[in-house]
């Protein structure tokens, strides 16, 4: 009944499942949404999104998917005789106006336009002075100014708001596409948590040895268990100063989040890009550095390198000795960061800055070519996806 | 007889029309409600109230980060039937003696439908949600040291709550509904205040709720007030009669509201807080 609704939801990353939609289709033969777009609208929500940051998608793709069906209404309902329409028009309409209607070729040539409109018409429209939708200078739709106006979708207001609840995407600051709310950080942090608890070697499970003896009559049963990995141990590399003024809030976030959920978390700081000296404090970078090739010593390989920077600043600051913008570096950041992805393979670069503005800047690209495409945006998605790449590890 | 069960929202417990919707589902469908939002919106009270608009038992399992999926089960005491073994006591021989029935069970036999509660899955270990795949979704389970199937008699209606700590797996998140609870809008929220505490002055209310979104709009805060301990803060107000004119100081020594103790759980957000509103109302 709905299989169109589904497919559209499934292209929008929305992944229902045919479980969930017969689910939905039962919910709908026990009555439980009875006649009542509203109510229609919560139980397929409540059945086939299982992740509050897909209901945002979910209300675009319904608005989509049934505004279209209440247009189709619409056009029935122009489909009322026309004589009561020339009728009303006579009576309401002056003589220039009717001259007006005259102009697109009279009523007939009204409701047909408008017909033809509807089958063309895709999706929602608002505005502009073709389609059909709200507030525009077409003749057809709601709330509009044209004298020849056929009024669509009006009838939709029987509840208390003419606002549709799916129209309102109260749940638009979930999505996990959108950037870092304080809320939604909280989630990137759980996801960390999850990540850092996993681990493969086995140990002794004493409690579990003692019950399987017991439950086998006495004799020795030992029991092994994986062992529970707390332990993940994590360098961030946060560039300061700049360009990144713009993103220190949210770097800052990261890193508190980033320091409660992990025991072993080493913090250090570079400008724009690493060059032979990092620095833990910011307030004293210029006094107390520390050689980033002792940072290399200090640090085993099994340690997880997270840089978080925009990666923006001109392309010789990377590739270029003396490219820095702040000393003299002797070597080109490209060499540094090489030696800094051999030593820790385990490597990721978060960028707070809008994905679709790397490829538009040089150095970004090139960062990105650095580390081998494993470039992330501090979204929620991008964090999820950056720490998978971490957790599956480089040998 | 549980199709004809419907929930809608009771004197003191104010749910908005989708969540009324999606219980309705699950219980006429007879699947699991998964509920989700922040804390203290409401999760848990849910499936209290649920039990009492229906008049249905309540049969609540709190979820530990210890807590094995089988322990909803049933449990096996080996180590009761060990030392008995030894004392030479006759029960031994009979091991359906040292089966202890967990909640699931208990819901499963009970006579009339039962609402059963699983708070905060999410504290379990991540594995926990899939081991239930089966039971809950055929609401039956084997006894292996018996060999009995339990059945359930009558399909229980089983809300599930989460705080998101970890993801739930894919095959367990199809089988449920799920509703997520939004913080609740200021007229929604007179309408909880007004069901928790009839009597309570209009205009205290208003002030009240005022200064409450005003907190939660302080940007940074660690753990922003909810409904809970909204409804918490306005007991206390009228416990110690403040008037209405405290709430609305607007002089800089009194920066922030009496009482906040009931808001703001940590003393970093008492201190920013502060900062706020001293610079805010500074600023004036």
């Amino acid at each position: 009944m709905f299989a169109g609704f589904v497919n559209a939801l499934r292209n929008e990353g929305v992944k229902v499942s045919l479980l969930e939609y017969l689910t939905l289709l039962n919910g709908l033969k026990a009555q439980v949404a009875l006649f009542d777009v509203e109510d229609f609208y919560f139980l397929a929500r409540a059945s086939l999104v299982k992740d509050e940051r897909l209901i945002d998608r979910f209300d675009r793709v319904f608005a989509l998917y049934f505004r279209g069906l209440q247009a189709v209404h619409g056009a029935i309902l122009a489909d009322i005789p026309e004589e009561w329409l020339k009728q009303l028009a006579e009576r309401f309409l002056t003589e220039e106006e009717r001259a007006a209607i005259e102009r697109l070729g009279g009523l007939e040539k009204l409701l047909e336009t408008l017909r033809q409109r509807l089958m063309e018409q895709q999706g929602r429209h608002e505005g502009g002075s073709k389609w059909i939708g709200t507030a525009g200078t077409s003749p057809f739709g709601a709330y509009g100014d044209n004298p020849e106006g056929v009024r669509i979708g009006q009838a939709s207001s029987r509840r208390r708001s003419a606002v549709k609840v799916w129209d309102k995407r109260e749940f638009r600051d979930l999505d996990g596409e959108v950037e870092l709310g304080t809320r939604t950080l909280k989630l990137a942090l759980r996801r960390l948590r999850r990540w850092a608890r996993e681990g493969e070697a086995s140990e002794l499970d004493l409690s579990g040895t003692i019950h399987a003896t017991a439950a086998n009559g006495g004799c020795l049963d030992l029991q092994m268990r994986p062992e529970r990995h707390n332990k993940v141990k994590v360098l961030l590399l946060l560039d300061i100063g700049g360009s990144m003024d713009d993103y220190i809030e949210e770097s800052a976030q990261l890193f508190s989040a980033a320091r409660a959920e992990f025991k072993h978390l080493e913090t250090f700081y570079f400008h724009n890009c690493p060059y032979e000296s990092l620095w833990r404090n910011n307030r004293r970078r210029h006094d107390q550095v520390t050689p980033t090739l002792e940072m290399m010593n200090t640090y085993g390989p099994d340690w997880k390198l997270i840089f978080v920077g925009d990666a923006t600043m001109s392309p010789y600051e990377i590739t270029e000795p003396g490219g820095s913008v702040e000393h003299w570096n002797a070597e080109a950041g490209t060499v540094w960061m090489a030696r800094l992805l051999k030593r820790f393979r385990n490597a990721i670069w978060i960028n707070p800055r809008d994905p679709r503005a790397w490829e538009g800047t040089s150095s970004a690209r090139l960062m990105r070519q650095l580390i081998e495409g494993r470039m992330y945006p501090l979204t929620l998605d991008g964090l999820e996806a950056g720490l998978k790449e971490l957790q599956r590890g480089r040998r | 007889m549980t199709d004809r069960l419907r929930f809608a929202s009771t004197d003191r417990y104010i749910a908005a029309r989708d969540l009324e919707v999606a219980v309705n589902a699950a219980i006429a469908l007879a699947r699991p409600l998964l509920v989700k939002g922040e804390p203290g919106t409401g999760k848990t009270v849910l499936a209290e109230e649920v039990a009492r608009a229906l008049r249905l038992p309540l049969i609540q399992w709190h979820i530990k980060s210890t807590t094995k999926a089988a322990q909803g089960l049933y449990e096996y005491d080996a180590v009761a039937r060990l030392r008995d073994g030894q004392l030479g006591d006759a029960k031994v021989h009979d091991i359906a003696n040292y089966i202890k029935r967990g909640k699931l069970w208990d819901a499963f036999v009970a006579d009339t439908p039962v609402v059963l509660l699983i708070d905060e899955i999410d504290k379990a270990d991540i594995e926990f949600p899939n081991d239930l795949l089966l039971e809950l979704d055929r609401m039956e389970f084997f006894v292996y040291e018996t060999k009995e199937t339990i059945v359930a008699k009558r399909r229980p209606i089983v809300i599930i709550t989460s705080n998101n700590e970890k993801e739930l797996p894919d095959a367990f998140l199809r089988r449920c509904f799920f509703h997520y609870i939004r913080f609740p809008d200021k007229e929604t929220m007179e309408r909880i205040v007004a069901a928790q505490h009839p009597n309570i002055k209009q205009e205290l209310v208003r002030e009240a709720l005022h200064l409450f979104y005003d907190m939660r709009e302080v940007p940074g805060l660690k753990k922003k007030p909810a409904t809970s301990e909204l409804l918490d803060w306005l007991k206390l107000l009228m416990i110690e009669d403040i008037p209405l004119e405290v709430l609305r100081a607007k002089d800089p020594k009194v920066v922030i509201p009496p009482l906040h103790g009931a808001l703001l759980k940590n003393e970093q957000d008492v201190h920013l807080f502060e900062r706020v509103a001293f610079l805010a109302r500074r600023g004036q």
